[in-house]
């Protein structure tokens, strides 16, 4: 039977956030590349809470940024209001989020793909990996069509034999009520990728008109707004913004939710797959923090030219008519209607220890995977993937080296490596307390820490390169003359500092050692700095984070460069763990299964000693004697 | 996880009763780290820049005070054992002084060597041969169970307890912090880090008394550091030979007989006392005697347990005063000696100048010493710590480990006083939580994450 043959670089599965970066990254870097979706009407769909960033996941969307990605740029454009969050406590926290148009925010990034050279958009499921000699040649969809690719990028998100439930309803859909797909999973298997099956969940989304806002919170904006993107004038973010509403539940929800416990399938034992505990639904909060009297509700909007709003903190699988109850328990919600149903979604995905961490499967060259498909969850985790495995996959088509960030680089880094090295059994979020290094992966100096890479790759211009090296310059500029710059204790000082609170000098001190005092700051100090040069506020940012926090900053470089001195003792692929017989039996299973790169990542494997890592260091260097 | 620093430190000799014996340091930091604890004899350039294959004379000070008087070995990579910066520290003062110089290295910026480490880093260097490794792996691993399970053997009771309880508490409060700042908008930290202070300083109280414990486990290890002092001629050496049962030291009627120090361990009912007789406390011209009478006092300075020999049949003098002076501050028993006799001193008079339980004795005819073996099993077995003879091979990590647990504390204690950002905190503790770790063998792994779910309503 005649089919459609086509030839092509690079094939992308989904459309998502991972795919979208994906399929952007490869057709930017010159590969002829195809996506396929199951809807071109859901290209960057969010499906379920209507912001971008977060703690931790606002760091994520700058890192995203800073290498060349797509959301930050997107979400500048399409926000409705927006954050900085936990601005009272360190730099290395500050974060930002954003509450996102979501129709805009999918539209304006198809159009980006639309916009895209190299880069077309089909709408097909794809059914088949196909592969030969363990590397992979192409997909083939539904239709029976049949697209060679060099390289294969799985994207899925939460398609894979998607289930909807709530109450005794279930639907095979994903999510949205999109079409799953069905077939996939059983190809992937075949060819021997063990798969995990996972769950998540959303709230309802409730018609705007119908709640009483009166008695809510009414949660603003920030005054002056931050962009995501490096690139972003900041002066084209300062729009009208659109308010988020605060409420609670009480008791009385509760209890509906306690009475009618044994009608959820999560406790009925309907659902199999594994939630996240980090976004438990409402069920699970009232039952595994009984001591709780209220939760918040945050009413989100979900866009600008529509009256439906997301309840956030209220996810559920609880049947129709309970939803409606519990709702209408809450204040201002008495009267609501809802519009889509909350619901929790079953989905297959894979355990992502089979991946390199370069997002490629070790078992089968050319194949890649992103976002959701990896066992992680959010947009921001999906993105960040999506790019780095469309990063990597040109660079093997091109004959280039792949990139790694490690744990020290960025969030990226150790979302990526957490994924492919430690044991995961539920969808796995960022966090910031995941990273070790976090006072030097700030969101504000990501552009320092990334950008530079990704002029490497390819995805930032030289223009945008120039500007940073500038920028770097300024910093590392001003931070010495502030080191240098000396102020005598004379009576200029001494008034300056008496009017901070601050204790007066006694001898000579520098301007910088002056700012490190937790009184002062960079602005204040201007007094007694008439020689100040001229600086742009991202510049002078920098410089005060660096010389304030320079004691724990180097103290996190210290523990870096011996963290960086493991990351640089490879492992060899053909090392074979069971010709070492002092290691342990579950350190060897381990190993095997997770065929760690670097002596670092093996080190942190569950299962695997500090004196199992001895082991092998020695082993490895009894090698090289050898050879 | 791995240990942070990379700079090595361990007694290189056997821990015997050998006078003297080696502290070895390997690694980047060793010149640096020596250089921070050693005072040489001479005014000359720091240890830093002193040539490779040079012996340096002077002392191993821990502030003001001097710990021991040494000789120190330098070696620069790669030409050492490790082929990394080395120093041999040659110290004479026994197995407790070797251990202090071996905590004061730790505490400015190494850390104790894994069981087999030089040996290892020797063969990652190339400084071993290729048929030496095999032996190698076979021993990381034998060691390291050997030193987790003595380490642990130690830890029974209430001393596992309590530190398992302050790295809970520690936990707790990193966990409350980071759910704060991964979900600020249902978290507040408002007024937090007042509180967390009280929580602080409550924890560092609680490192401090278990580092007292510490040094009483290492009293009954190790023996109690014991120190007999009086005037001459007051009877020590007569104690000493009745609690040794041997006829060791020189006992003659004359005063200040007793010249040199005389060390002997005994075992009183299960407690080890390591006793150290002493020349007699007396203002003299002579010089031999000069020299005895200030080691006494540096050894007293160093004791557990004083035990002072008073002669019950002469009043007490000048002499007297000046010894009770020594002891102020110090564990001790006043042994009224020579009771056979007349007695011209009685209890109540000791009692108004030093305070301590008196005991009435007679070395000449061994009365009292029940009634001394009573006191010190109720001063040293008061029923907290239960007699135990394992190893103290790890003994100095769980110190070790113990004080930098309670040095991070400290340091966010100062954080908050600062009125530094919260997240900050959460640095300190968590290297506290892992110090902690290290002493109960366990890693951090997910601990966190799986805290921040359990114990915080997190997430949308």
């Amino acid at each position: 039977m005649p089919f459609v043959e086509e030839y092509t670089d690079v094939v992308v599965v989904g459309a998502g956030h991972a795919g979208c970066e994906a399929a952007l990254a490869c057709a930017r870097l010159g590969l002829e590349t195809v996506v396929f979706t199951v809807s071109v009407d859901s290209i960057a769909l969010m499906p379920c809470n209507p912001n971008i960033g977060g703690s931790s996941k606002g760091h994520l969307v700058r890192e995203l940024d800073a290498l060349g990605g797509e959301m930050g740029k997107v979400i500048d454009r399409t926000f409705l209001q927006s954050k900085m969050l936990n601005v009272s406590k360190g730099p290395a926290v500050h974060s930002l989020r954003a509450q996102a148009d979501k129709a805009e925010y999918s539209r304006a990034m198809r159009r980006v793909l639309e916009e895209t050279e190299n880069l077309r958009i089909v709408q097909a499921e794809v059914t088949e990996i196909l592969t030969e000699n363990k590397a992979v040649i192409g997909v083939r969809l539904y239709s029976g069509a049949v697209y060679h690719a060099k390289a294969v990028i799985l994207c899925t998100g939460t398609y894979l034999k998607a289930r909807c439930i709530y109450g005794d309803v279930s639907t095979h859909t994903g999510p949205n009520g999109l079409q799953a797909a069905n077939y996939l999973t059983d190809s992937l298997k075949k060819l021997g990728i063990e798969m995990y099956r996972f769950k998540t969940g959303t709230p309802a989304r409730i018609d705007g008109k119908t709640i009483d806002f009166s008695k809510m919170e009414e949660q603003f904006g920030d005054e002056r707004i931050i962009p995501f993107s490096f690139t972003t004038d900041p002066e084209s973010v300062q729009i009208p913004q659109v308010s988020c509403w605060l409420t609670y539940t009480n008791e009385k929800t509760h209890e509906i939710i306690r009475a009618n416990l044994d009608r959820s399938p999560l406790y009925s034992g309907q659902i199999e797959g594994t939630g996240p505990r980090y976004c438990p639904s409402i069920e699970d909060k009232v039952v595994r923090f009984e001591d709780k009297k209220r939760h918040q509700v945050f009413i989100e909007p979900e866009g600008r030219y529509t009256c439906e709003m997301y309840v956030g903190g209220m996810s559920s699988s609880l049947p129709e008519d309970v939803q409606y109850d519990m709702y209408h328990s809450v204040p201002g919600l008495e009267h609501v209607k809802i519009v889509r149903n909350a619901y929790a979604i079953e989905y297959d995905c894979i355990n992502p220890q089979q991946l390199c961490p370069t997002l490629e499967f070790k078992n089968i060259r050319g194949l890649f995977s992103g976002g959701q498909f990896n066992g992680s969850s959010g947009y921001e985790e999906a993105a960040c993937q999506g790019l780095v495995a469309g990063i990597n996959a040109s660079m093997k088509i091109l004959g280039r080296s792949q990139i790694v960030i490690d744990r020290s680089q960025g969030y990226i880094g150790v979302l990526i490596d957490d994924l492919v090295t430690k044991e995961n059994h539920e969808p796995y979020r960022m966090m910031t307390s995941r990273s070790e290094y976090r006072l030097l992966l700030r969101q504000d100096n990501a552009d320092q820490r990334l950008t530079p890479l990704g002029y490497e790759v390819g995805l930032i211009s030289e223009e945008r390169y120039q500007k940073l090296l500038k920028k770097v310059n300024q910093i590392r500029q001003e931070k010495e003359r502030l080191e240098r710059t000396m102020t005598g204790a004379n009576t200029a000082t001494q008034s300056f500092l008496i009017k901070y609170q601050s204790t007066e000098l006694k001898t000579a001190a520098s301007l910088a050692e002056i700012l490190r005092r937790p009184e002062m700051n960079y602005e204040f100090l201007s007094e007694i700095d008439p020689e100040r040069p001229d600086l742009p506020a991202d510049v002078t940012e920098q410089v005060e984070i660096d010389i304030k926090y320079d004691g724990y900053i180097r103290r996190q470089l210290k523990q870096v460069e011996q963290f960086r001195k493991l990351e640089q003792k490879k492992i060899p692929d053909n090392i074979n763990y069971d010709n070492i017989s002092s290691l342990r039996l579950e350190a060897v299973q381990k190993l095997k299964l997770c065929k760690p790169i670097s002596i670092g990542q093996a080190s942190r494997i569950s299962g695997v000693s500090p004196a199992d890592i001895s082991v092998l260091l020695v082993y490895l260097e009894q090698r090289r004697n050898r050879e | 996880m791995m240990q942070k620093c990379d700079t090595i430190a361990a007694i290189a000799t056997a821990m015997s009763g050998a006078g003297i014996g080696v502290v070895r340091i390997s690694g980047e930091d060793a010149f640096e780290i020596a250089g921070k604890v050693f005072q040489p004899a001479s005014r000359q350039k720091k240890l830093e820049d002193q040539k490779s294959y040079t012996m340096h004379y002077g002392n191993i000070v821990d502030g003001d005070e001097i710990i021991d008087e040494v000789i120190v070995l330098l070696m620069r990579g790669p030409h050492s054992y490790t082929a990394e910066d080395t120093v041999e520290i040659d110290c004479h003062g026994g197995i407790y002084v070797m251990k202090r110089i071996l905590d004061l290295i730790l505490r400015s910026g190494a850390r104790t060597a894994e069981p087999g480490e030089f040996t290892k880093r020797a063969f990652l260097n190339g400084r071993l041969d290729l048929t030496q490794a095999e032996a190698v792996m076979d021993v990381i691993h034998a060691k390291n169970e050997y030193a987790l399970k003595s380490s642990v053997r130690q830890l029974k009771g209430s001393v596992l307890h309590l530190i398992r309880e302050i790295r809970e508490q520690v936990l707790y409060e990193i966990a409350f912090i980071e759910s704060a700042l991964d979900d600020p908008e249902h978290i507040s930290l408002d007024g937090y880090p007042a509180e967390l202070c009280k929580k602080v300083e409550n924890l560092i109280k609680k490192t401090e008394d278990l580092l007292i414990h510490a040094d009483q486990g290492r009293i009954l290890r190790e023996g109690i550091q014991t120190v007999i002092v009086g005037k001459p001629n007051a009877g020590k050496s007569s104690l000493m030979n009745v609690l040794t049962g041997e006829e060791r030291a020189i006992v003659t009627d004359i005063a200040g007989t007793t010249r040199d120090i005389l060390e002997e361990q005994i075992q009183i009912r299960g407690l080890v006392l390591n006793i150290v007789d002493t020349a007699g406390i007396r203002d003299t011209e002579n010089v031999v005697e000069k020299i005895g009478v200030h080691r006494t006092k540096d050894s007293v300075k160093d004791a557990d347990l004083v035990l002072y020999v008073v002669d019950s049949s002469t009043e007490l003098d000048e002499n007297d005063r000046e010894i009770m002076k020594l002891l102020d501050g110090k564990r001790v028993i006043i042994l009224l000696n020579k009771t056979d006799l007349i007695m011209k001193t009685t209890p109540e008079m000791t009692k108004k100048f030093c305070s301590g339980p008196v005991i009435c004795i007679s070395a000449k005819e061994e009365t009292g010493m029940e009634l001394l073996a009573d006191l010190l099993e109720e001063m040293f077995l008061d029923g907290k710590i239960s007699y135990n003879d394992e190893v103290y091979l790890t003994n100095i990590r769980h110190r070790s480990a113990m004080n930098q647990a309670k040095e991070s504390l400290l340091k966010v204690r100062e954080s908050i006083h600062l009125g530094m950002p919260e997240d900050f905190f959460s640095i300190d503790l968590m290297d506290a939580y892992e110090a902690l770790g290290r002493i109960l063998g366990e890693s951090v792994e997910d601990d966190l994450v799986n805290e921040i779910f359990g114990k915080f309503c997190v997430g949308k």
